[in-house]
């Protein structure tokens, strides 16, 4: 089974990666670009029988930083 | 005093730090590797160095606060064990959840590798009981990932209990209340960006670094 674990940062959380390519952006000419955050994707094969609780223990624990950062999963 | 260095594939300031306290405490520490899930019997103090441990995948420190070591300095911590996290040590410490917060990327997006002048702002702890309240100091910095986030009231608590130990006395990485040091509610652990490892002897510009590993054996011999 396949999941895609989508880790963003919190609201709030500044995020100077996102600032730089927003400002390479307008750069570039675009116009309307109002905000940039930058979040990591992470293609997880598990085997059937994984539970929900067991992938969400998964993001708890490492793949995500709570602290700083959501996740949300999607599954197939 | 026995003292213990962390090794994790891609710490690189694992000599640096076991230098530092074998010039203090006249013995070299043991150097652990991060798949040992003891401390040697009888550690008065443990370093976790700086470095680029797992190669900053996933976060920087999170690979490393999970391997088998780190499980028991966690337990080892919550026993009063002083433990000491230096740069990619201090984003280990805060990934294993040994001090609240966060490192992220520096607000410059730069590298930031120089000398800062940092102000000590608590001397209660076992590591700044040899420094002047308010003294500056100056420690050399290298990281990328030094600016520390916490919610507004996790920073407040940190003031308030006195858990600040360093802050940065100019702009460095746009770290929240210009944090560059936390303890512990208990001041047993500190986390600390810069390097004061590289700051013990006059080869290395200066000693202000080294009364910190001064202070903290004669706290932990006491």
């Amino acid at each position: 089974m396949k999941l895609r674990i989508h880790v963003t940062l919190k609201p709030g959380v500044l995020d100077p990666q996102g600032k730089a390519i927003e400002h390479a952006l307008s750069g570039l000419g675009f116009a309307g670009v109002e905000g940039a955050r930058v979040g990591k994707l992470i293609e997880l094969e598990v085997a059937e029988g994984v539970t929900d609780d067991q992938v969400d223990a998964m993001c708890r624990q490492l793949l995500a930083n709570t602290v700083i950062e959501n996740y949300r999963v999607e599954r197939g | 005093m026995k003292t213990a260095v962390i090794v994790f594939p891609g710490s690189n300031c694992d000599r640096d730090i076991a230098v530092a306290l074998e010039t203090v405490t006249g013995a070299a520490p043991a150097m652990v590797w991060h798949r040992d899930t003891a401390l040697p019997d009888g550690t008065g103090l443990v370093a976790v160095p700086g470095g680029f441990s797992y190669g900053d995948y996933l976060r920087s420190g999170a690979i490393a606060a999970r391997s088998p070591i780190m499980r028991a300095i966690v337990e080892e911590a919550g026993r009063g064990l002083p433990v000491l996290g230096v740069c990619n040590g201090f984003q280990v410490l805060t990934e294993a959840g040994l001090l609240p917060g966060a490192l992220m990327r520096n607000a410059g997006l730069d590298f930031v590798c120089r000398d800062v002048a940092l102000t000590v702002d608590d001397t209660r702890s076992a590591f700044t009981r040899r420094y002047r309240a308010g003294e500056r100091v100056l420690f050399p910095v290298a990281h990328h990932d030094g600016n520390y986030v916490a919610d507004a009231e996790t920073l407040d608590r940190l003031e308030g209990e006195g858990r600040v130990a360093f802050r940065y006395a100019e702009k460095v990485n746009g770290s929240a209340r210009d944090i560059a040091g936390i303890l512990n509610a208990r001041g047993n652990v500190l986390g600390l960006m810069p390097h004061p490892e590289r700051r013990v002897e006059g080869a290395h510009g200066g000693d202000d670094g080294r009364r910190l590993f001064e202070g903290l054996v004669e706290a932990v011999a006491a």
